[in-house]
């Protein structure tokens, strides 16, 4: 073959704009994104029913078993409160395995790959579509939490500032599902599969149970995961440092104190780090046998 | 002469052990349809995926109006359209939301796309279903939309596996005047099949491919005249009565007659004739045929022909390729790759 430049389109065919790779990585993730957002309002239904089990948590917790597990420092529902946030995010994110195992089910991952779109657009609107949903769904639980006598605890700027270190840690989450959903055969198993993962996870953690409850052996795994430390963060910027904490410096405001800024920092860095490993591993499955 | 689509020598094998192709070669000329011809698991839809840069083949080479899938996959995605074996739409989006999603990822500016979108649904008669989610839309409705998505891009070369798989008779003679339409405008058109009828009317040249090797090529009239232009079938009243049949009509064919149990087939030129011959021969024997019949070849004739084994055929469930289609093809492609 000697041709070596691409044949003059024909005269129907517009050029494409003259637009860089970077302004057509963000313009197919954006793309994407949109459209996994309007599958999202064509099926009200699906959002609807999936904050039905978040709210069955929060009633269960709050009504049945929080009578019965102590927290020193807080009322059990301001105890409560920030770690079903970090549960309900954090199960959201399995939608993220769930719509891409769908995609490639129904074989349009395979239409996608003949595109001349970039690469990492299907992962990156996925997850964005699913962080916009997080923020809605963290939106109505603000409103849950209220209805059964959650009261912010800082002030609505750290109250904010918890929410935006949940729906990052989410994020995060949601590159590695990514990885699942390109991985399972289909979105059932995707499912089954996401959540023997996030169940120790958001357990085993300090969700709903002081971690001083725990067996010694589980404290040590509980104590160092980051479902635990998004938790603590959130929980400090979201129901404040309990009085006991602060005994040694009682006319400190909260937000200056050294506790808080620790846990958000590490809780930062955990997520960060999550995305930073996990995003190209899914990135690169999903490149897999394809040029 | 241009080749639009050059393979030379194509390999895959996926796992260790499934050689999915064994080294197919064939060319194909700019602005003709070319028809891929073979059964389930002959490496049809192998040729295809790594053609539209979707699967990467482990040796030989395969170019796309000139440009190397492997070495040059965005400028080859920029040339190509493709239209699996089902209709891959978002069942969310509407109609019309599908082809500007298709168009938007193929880079066209959102003036241009949007007369292209309206002129395409028009084109195939969608635009009354335009702004209704695509999972309302017919089995034939939803292959239209995604050959309409395919061709958003102004594709230079078109794939197409399958397109008229589980679709009716009205619709299928709708995608095949469409892909006529195209290749008249000057775009080359791969398609692949499993009816010979579709390839005869449309490819102006074939590839016979099974268990991932060519096995024929050229155009359907020679192919057909590789085993007689029709088939003659018989049924007999037992097995026995059947084998004497199959010896006594072999002295008036020029083929062989095949016996399967209580029927004999023959392939034959000159059809009217020899079931004139046929019946005064089977007469003076005594053998009176309890059915008969005329027809077309059919692949699976083409494959008894070529091979020498018929072609296995999967069972097909769900012919319409919707929901029972979607589990069985997820369990094909995982066995694949």
């Amino acid at each position: 073959m000697s041709t070596t430049t691409i044949p003059a389109p024909a005269a129907s065919f517009e050029a494409p704009p003259a637009h860089g790779r970077l302004y057509w990585a963000v313009a197919d993730a954006l793309t994407m994104t949109k459209r996994n957002l309007i599958g999202y309002t064509r099926v009200p239904e699906a959002i609807f029913f999936s904050s039905v089990q978040p709210i069955m948590f929060v009633l269960l917790f709050r009504y049945l078993f929080g009578g019965a597990i102590p927290t020193p420092g807080y009322h059990y529902v301001q105890f409560l409160m920030p770690g079903i946030f970090v549960q309900t995010v954090a199960f959201g994110s399995i939608g993220t395995s769930i719509g891409l195992a769908e995609d490639l089910q129904k074989g349009l991952i395979e239409r996608f790959r003949a595109l001349p779109m970039s690469r990492w657009a299907v992962l990156a609107g996925r997850t964005t579509a699913d962080l916009c949903r997080n923020l809605f769904v963290m939106a109505l639980m603000t409103a849950v939490g209220y209805a059964v006598g959650y009261r912010i605890g800082t002030n609505v700027g750290e109250y904010l500032a918890g929410i935006l270190l949940l729906l990052l840690f989410a994020y995060a989450l949601s590159w590695g599902f990514a990885f699942i959903g390109l991985s399972a055969p289909n979105s059932e198993t995707a499912q089954l599969m996401s959540f023997p993962l996030l169940f120790p996870l958001t357990f085993a953690s300090s969700a709903f149970v002081p971690l001083q409850s725990m067996p010694g052996w589980l404290q040590g795994f509980a104590r160092h995961q980051p479902v635990s430390i998004v938790v603590n963060a959130a929980r400090d910027l979201m129901s404040g440092v309990p009085k006991a904490d602060l005994v040694f410096s009682p006319f400190t405001s909260l937000a200056s104190t050294g506790r808080t800024n620790s846990t958000v920092f590490w809780a930062v860095i955990w997520s960060l780090g999550i995305l930073v490993v996990l995003a190209p591993i899914s990135v690169r499955r999903y490149r897999r046998h394809t040029l | 002469m241009t080749l639009a689509i050059q393979l030379e020598d194509l390999r895959k094998t996926f796992g260790h052990t499934v050689r999915a192709l064994d080294g197919v070669s064939f060319g194909v000329e700019t602005g003709a349809i070319f028809g891929l011809l073979g059964p389930n698991g002959a490496g049809k839809t192998t040729v295809v995926r790594i053609l539209t840069t979707v699967l990467a083949a482990d040796g030989g080479r395969a170019e796309v109006l000139g440009h190397n899938v492997k070495t040059e996959p965005d400028v080859v995605r920029t040339l190509i359209g493709l239209a699996g074996q089902f209709a891959a739409v978002d069942e969310s989006l509407t109609g019309a939301e599908n082809l500007w999603m298709v168009g938007r990822l193929n880079h066209m500016a959102k003036a241009p796309l949007k007369s292209r979108v309206s002129s395409l649904l028009e084109q195939f008669g969608l635009t009354d279903a335009a702004d209704r989610p695509t999972k309302t839309y017919s089995g034939g409705m939803r292959r239209r939309l995604d050959v309409a998505a395919s061709l958003v891009g102004h594709p230079k070369v078109l794939f197409l596996d399958e397109p008229t798989t589980g679709l009716d008779p009205a619709s299928r003679a709708d995608v095949w005047a469409m892909i006529e339409g195209l290749a008249a405008e000057g775009t080359t058109v791969l398609l692949t099949t499993q009816y010979l009828e579709e390839a005869d009317r449309l490819a102006e040249q074939l590839v016979v491919i099974d268990h991932g090797k060519v096995i024929a090529e050229g155009t359907p009239a020679n192919l057909k005249a590789s085993m007689g232009a029709t088939v003659l079938d018989l049924g007999l009243a037992d097995e026995a009565t059947a084998l004497r049949a199959g010896e006594v009509l072999s002295m008036v064919t020029d083929k062989p007659p095949v016996v399967l149990g209580k029927t004999v087939e023959v392939n034959v030129n000159d059809g009217p004739r020899i079931v004139t011959e046929a019946l005064r021969i089977l007469e003076t024997e005594g053998i009176a045929p309890t059915t008969l019949a005329l027809r077309e070849p059919s692949l699976d004739d083409v494959f008894l022909a070529l091979t020498g084994h018929r072609a296995e055929m999967e069972p097909d469930a769900d012919p319409q390729g919707d929901q029972g289609a979607d589990g069985r093809r997820r369990a094909t492609k995982r066995g694949r790759s």
